[in-house]
């Protein structure tokens, strides 16, 4: 369980985050919406421990644990997962490599046992087939070169083998063509179960039609400002944001 | 990649030692009186009960090098070595032992503990070592099996005793006694080092490697490598170094000449990490090497492969004389340095004939207080008809109190030539470190990681087993330099 109390932060003294207050239980996929420039994507950074991020108040528990005190990498053992909004290219460092490196440094920190490369290939060919991926993604380097499409299903082919106990998508589905927003969509659907959950950061309700939220919260200057069902993104799509910041 | 994990590990392991290899052996030595003179160019050649032209030979060079002062252009500084406080002599006290069975425990442990077993059942499947402890040859692995088609594998004072006819062809014939000071110093006083002769038309059925190591304190290391490859004969070879950790300096030189006739292939890999000194710069090996390719045959085709990551100061320029036509030179290169580390390496590429290519890639990698220098000469001389030559350099700094720098000539004597540079110099990004580390990558883990990537080109030239290697080396050298 995720649970996000009074979180404020800054970057290069501009205060970004002005107070999240925010409850992810086990199970529960959320989406958050909001304008550009909202603090989307702070949230992301600062729940996955960039650096650069300050933050000045306010706490952060998952499963118990505070996970502001964590170096990214502990994060990610304990099974946090940031899909970028701008997945980074890593010159000349193999996709498979990067991936099962991953893999391992995370079971090694879990204190399980590491997977060998017979075994690691073989679920990864199989994810990715899953993910409609072609198989050289693997092959390739790190994200170069890719397209953009190619790029956000590398996220989910990365979530999928991590297999992360919370996973923050910031902004998966943009620049997705409408079948690769399925295969993204029924990425996530496949890792839903009682020990997945995930902070869904989105634009657009064509994604919520695939993966159906728990709740949707809408952030705006710094805040949560409002929460609600499913039917909320509908609501946002035909009004927009417009008053809401003020409220 | 496991070898990331490993490293982790490694570095696990180093964190109090610092340098994996720096234990000293104890072995009963036999050490020639301090100092150089003639009298002790005629001490180490009547140790090795050589022929008198190989006397004359090195006392010209001895005479040679007197006139000559060290060289002034490189991008290093280091206090005046005294040659006259250095030994120029040591080995083992044992006789040369006839076969493995023969070889002081002691020593076949030590190269144990540097994962190089001299055992041949218990060694790497496919290599043949020839282990060179303190200049001196001590075991030559496979020498059998390899003997059966032709090629010989031996220390080179053997190679003087049993093909007098081809060391006296050769010896020279590729970097001049007199061709620099060092090389000049290398001239007269080596003591040992490896032979390699593939005669025509064979393919050497093994890697072949020869193991240096460093132990005698105060005693100057002077190895001369030569490999010869008749017409259509093809090897690899690879060169693996490490020394004690020791306060002072200790000077290192060898010489290296490799000799491809037609259509003849050599590929020679180094990975060079003898003892870089502490963090603060104190010790460590200076090496001072001279290695030059001549492609002699049309088609011949030389390849110099590089990792350096070791000694306090690098000085060294892996060269190709492309003298055949059709001829081509390669040189892949990591140099990376660390804390107080100097480095000024790169090669020569030296087109004499028409359609000789060349190719260099260099990755230099600079972190703590390190000085990281590419030097590189492309040579297209007026009979070079077509010749081509491509260059790639590039610099990563990891931090901001170290340099690097790119110091190509280029000198063209022939307009049908064509030579293309690229250079680049980039830095570790935060959002790739990041990156990396929301995945679950250590800081140090993260950044081995983007280095491999980065000297990807070069380590995809070693053999399978090196380029495993030359990573963890990368990452374990990169030791405290992020954070
Ligand atoms: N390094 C930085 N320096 C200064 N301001 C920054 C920096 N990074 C982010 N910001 C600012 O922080 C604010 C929040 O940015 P953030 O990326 O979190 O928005 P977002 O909600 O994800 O927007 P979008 O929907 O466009 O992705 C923006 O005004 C942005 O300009
Ligand atoms: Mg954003």
């Amino acid at each position: 369980m995720l649970e996000i109390k009074g979180l404020t932060a800054t970057i290069e003294d501009k205060i970004i985050l002005k107070g999240i207050d925010l409850v992810v239980p086990d199970g529960e996929i959320h989406a958050i919406m909001g304008p550009n420039g909202a603090g989307k994507s702070t949230l992301s950074y600062v729940l996955s421990g960039r650096d650069g991020y300050e933050v000045t108040g306010g706490s952060v528990l998952f499963d118990g644990q505070d996970l502001l005190a964590m170096e990214p990498e502990a994060r990610a053992a304990a099974g946090v997962f940031l899909a970028f909004q701008y997945p980074v290219e890593l010159p000349g460092v193999g996709n498979a490599n990067f991936i099962r490196t991953a893999v391992n440094a995370v079971r090694k920190a879990r204190g399980e046992p590491e997977m060998d490369t017979v075994a690691f290939l073989k679920e990864a060919r199989a994810a990715i087939k899953r993910l409609s991926m072609p198989e050289d993604m693997l092959k390739r380097n790190v994200n170069v070169g890719f397209s953009g499409g190619e790029k956000k299903r590398n996220e989910i082919l990365q979530m999928a083998l991590l297999q992360p106990r919370l996973a923050l998508l910031d902004e998966t589905d943009s620049g997705l063509d409408i079948d690769a927003l399925r295969i993204v969509a029924d990425g996530v659907n496949a890792a839903r179960g009682p020990n997945f959950s995930a902070l869904v950061i989105t634009h657009y309700q064509r994604l919520l039609d695939h993966i159906v939220p728990d709740r949707v919260h809408v952030l705006a200057g710094g805040r949560i400002v409002r929460s609600g069902g499913p039917e909320l993104a509908l609501e946002l799509e035909a009004h927009g944001y417009a008053g809401l910041e003020a409220a | 990649m496991a070898a990331i994990t490993e490293t982790r590990e490694t570095i696990d392991r180093l964190a109090e030692s610092g340098y994996q290899y720096g234990f000293e052996t104890a072995i009963d030595m036999d050490f020639a009186p301090k100092g150089l003179n003639e009298d002790i160019v005629r001490l180490i050649s009547a140790k090795k009960q050589e022929p008198e032209w190989l006397l004359e030979w090195r006392l010209k060079a001895y005479r040679a090098w007197l006139t000559m002062a060290d060289p002034a252009w490189a991008r290093i500084v280091h206090p005046r070595i005294d040659y006259q406080d250095l030994h120029y002599y040591a080995a083992p006290r044992a006789p040369a032992p006839k076969s493995l069975d023969e070889v002081d425990p002691a020593l076949l442990e030590m190269y144990e503990k540097l994962g190089i077993p001299l055992n041949e059942r218990a060694s790497l499947a496919g290599v043949a070592v020839d282990a060179v402890f303190d200049s001196v040859s001590v075991a030559t692995t496979f020498r059998d099996s390899l003997a059966k088609v032709g090629v010989i594998f031996c220390s080179i004072s053997e190679a003087v005793r049993e093909h007098p006819e081809l060391v006296r062809k050769y010896l020279g014939s590729v970097v001049p006694a007199g061709d620099n000071y060092y090389a000049a110093l290398n001239s007269a006083v080596f003591s040992d080092g490896s032979f390699v002769y593939i005669p025509q038309g064979v393919r050497c059925p093994m890697e072949l490697s020869t193991y240096f190591r460093i132990n005698a304190r105060n005693t100057g290391q002077f190895e001369r490598t030569l490999i010869i490859a008749e017409a259509g004969a093809s090897v690899s070879y690879l060169e693996g170094c490490t020394a004690p950790m020791r306060d002072e300096n200790q000077l290192h030189a060898a010489v290296v000449e490799l000799v491809a006739h037609d259509e003849a292939s050599i590929k020679y890999s180094t990975v060079q990490n003898w003892y870089p000194g502490d963090a603060d710069g104190k010790g460590g090996i200076y090496n001072f090497v001279t290695k030059r390719g001549a492609c002699r045959g049309a088609k011949s085709k030389i390849s110099w492969t590089q990792v350096e990551t070791g000694s306090a100061i690098t000085w060294k320029y892996p060269s190709c004389i492309l003298q055949g036509e059709g001829s081509s030179g390669s040189f892949y290169s990591v140099a990376l340095t660390n804390h107080r580390q100097q480095a000024d390496t790169g090669t020569k590429m030296i087109h004499l004939a028409p359609n000789t290519t060349s190719t260099i890639v260099s990755k230099g990698i600079s972190a703590g207080h390190s000085n990281n220098t590419y030097r590189g000469l492309v040579r297209i001389m007026p009979k070079a008809r077509h010749a081509r030559n491509f260059t790639q350099c590039d610099s990563l700094l990891i931090g901001d109190q170290c340099g690097a720098h790119t110091v190509p000539y280029i000198e063209c004597r022939n307009q049908s030539a064509k030579v293309e540079h690229e250079a680049t110099t980039s830095k570790i990004a935060d959002d790739q470190l990041f990156y990396c580390r929301s995945r679950g990558l250590s800081e140090e883990d993260s950044v081995g990681l983007l280095v491999n990537g980065f000297c990807r080109e070069v380590l995809k030239e070693l053999p399978m087993e090196f380029a495993v290697e030359a990573q963890k080396l990368l990452a374990v050298s990169l030791e405290g330099s992020v954070g």
